[in-house]
């Protein structure tokens, strides 16, 4: 049996679950899933800028943090962290190491960044046409599997770092190595990516992203306990989380995880397996922990995704809030009002109104809200023009209907991403190992 | 009755695609699901959210119903101008809809 936990299900996740799964959890593996689609895009534009940046932003955070607690003990840890640049992510965990005296052994994977391979040509998967009709691209990120992370796991390395591994291989890779698995167990390996998945957004299994008060009810958020796995040989697994911690996993839970993001549940493809959902099996075990079995899959894709990032120039925002009688009547009025005065520059733009319809982009009830905000946005080729919709924004504190409160503007750079595909044999991977040794005599 | 009263849902996001999951609180009620929850009735209870195709998945195992919904994102998470560009609230969109 190995326990794999979950540290991180998204870039911007909370630090301390993961402190604890390490501390009281007895992992064999952790693993910090950072990696969105646009995170890498922008990871790469700051790599662009300065040579030795374009790892995670949290990871100087999440490493400091987990560096002093993983010393003497057996758990590895397997991240995307590496973001656009792995190499320099790995050189950043060493520069804490030596700061805090710990020998570490790190791993860094590459090989996903196919810039270089993709041509402005080739076809975007979501149009049918060109990538080059979408914008300058900044970055072109293949999805790689656990074929990538192979190496790295037979090395001694305690902290494993790699940039666009598919979140399920993560997993999968350490299941892998640990059972001896051949790649052309279908079966096992679609077993194993149903883990992954059910594990990846960390929190959204133990009651995240699920809870509704009177409805779905979990107990202590504040201290939500992330999940981890004990998984045997035979690709079954048991899933659970510290005692004491808040939230909970249950089949509730683990059936709305399991559907998360999957287009096809038939067909769940990763760079690693087509893995078929529908014969997954769930068993509530006395003791509040959920066993899994059953997934078969289907050979892995031929071509490997890869995720392109491109620039799409800047969305500005402004808002304005009105409360009390007639509070919805006056945020239209301003709506209008800006409508009418810049509406017309921008090719992209469009008037919400919070607490009625912004959400959903229309409300399914009329209900007259006590308050409401007025929320504006536009799309624009400079950031200078999107600021304009925020200043416009603002000023209707003077300009506007009576009792506009509390206007707020941002300006942020926009990355499109789309995805084109790429034969497997155009992407190679590559295995650094670095290593800080402590000195004794300080 | 609302579908909100007898079932939960989870959004998740594929560039302009979403996903909505819809799952019985009791497994008794998985049958009616199937049978009033049709791609069409889902169709016109989003549109204005939903401009493609849905499709809808039975998944028996796990007594859910998987639907996907294409261009639901405004042009998608990364360029989308709306509030929510990951379309992460529309579950309660869904759960909107009345069943009788």
């Amino acid at each position: 049996m190995i326990r794999i936990g979950s540290g991180a299900g998204f870039a911007g996740d909370r630090i301390e679950p993961a402190e604890i799964l390490v501390e009281q959890a007895n992992l064999d593996y952790l693993v910090l899933e950072c990696l969105a689609e646009r995170t890498i895009a922008l990871a790469q534009k700051r790599k662009k800028q300065n040579a030795h940046a374009g790892y995670d932003l949290l990871l100087e955070k999440r490493m400091r943090s987990l560096i002093p607690k993983i010393v003497g003990k057996k758990v590895r840890i397997i991240t995307n962290m590496g973001a656009a640049n792995p190499i320099a992510g790995a050189n950043k965990i060493l520069e804490i190491a030596k700061e805090l005296n710990i020998s570490m052994k790190v791993a860094a994977v590459t090989g996903d960044d196919v810039l270089t391979k993709v041509s402005p040509d080739d076809t975007a998967w979501e149009t049918g046409g060109p990538l080059s009709t979408h914008g300058q691209i900044v970055s072109a990120n293949a999805y790689i599997g656990v074929d990538a992370l192979l190496d790295a796991l037979q090395s001694d390395a305690q902290i494993i770092i790699a940039g666009r591994i598919a979140d399920p291989s993560l997993f999968l890779a350490p299941m892998i190595h640990e059972f001896k698995w051949s790649l052309d167990n279908d079966d096992l390996l679609a077993k194993g990516t149903v883990i992954g998945h059910l594990l990846e957004c960390a929190g959204q299994l133990t009651g995240g992203y699920f809870a509704d008060p009177g409805k779905k009810d979990i107990k202590d958020m504040a201290h939500l306990g992330f999940p981890f796995a004990d998984i045997l040989a035979d690709g079954s697994a048991t899933f659970s989380k510290v005692a004491n911690t808040g939230g909970k996993i249950t089949l509730r839970t683990a059936k709305e995880q399991l559907l998360y993001e999957v287009i096809n549940p038939n067909e769940y493809i990763t760079p690693d397996i087509i893995a078929d959902f529908t014969s997954v099996t769930f068993e509530e075990l006395s003791d509040g922990r959920i066993k899994v079995d059953g997934a078969v899959g289907l050979p892995k894709p031929h071509k490997l995704k890869v995720s392109i990032g491109y620039e799409a120039g800047f969305i500005g925002e402004g808002e304005i809030s009105y409360a009390g009688p007639n509070a919805s009547e006056r945020a239209r009025l301003a709506g209008d009002i800006i409508q009418e005065r810049i509406g017309h520059f921008y090719a992209e733009f469009r008037v919400d109104l919070i607490g009625v319809n912004a959400c959903h982009r229309k409300s399914f009830r009329d209900i007259e809200p006590y308050e409401v905000r007025l929320r504006v946005a536009g799309k624009a080729k400079s950031s200078t023009e999107a600021a304009i919709i925020g200043e416009e924004v603002e000023a209707l504190y003077t300009n506007g209907p009576a009792g506009g409160g509390g206007a707020r503007k941002v300006v942020n750079e926009v990355i499109g991403v789309v995805s084109t595909f790429i034969d497997r044999d155009c992407v190679q991977f590559h295995t650094e190992l670095k290593e800080y040794v402590a000195n004794e005599t300080l | 009755m609302k579908l909100y009263d007898i079932a939960h849902c989870r959004t998740g996001d594929k560039g302009n695609t979403i996903t909505l999951s819809v799952i019985p609180y009791e497994a008794s009620d998985y049958e009616l699901l199937k049978e009033r929850l049709t791609v069409e009735v889902v169709k016109h209870h989003l549109k204005g959210i939903v401009e493609g195709e849905v499709k809808r998945y039975d998944v028996q195992n796990i007594q859910a119903l998987q639907f996907v919904c294409s261009q639901a994102l405004a042009t998608g998470v990364t360029t989308s101008l709306t509030l929510d560009t990951h379309g992460k609230s529309l579950s309660f969109a869904l759960l909107e809809l009345e069943l009788d």
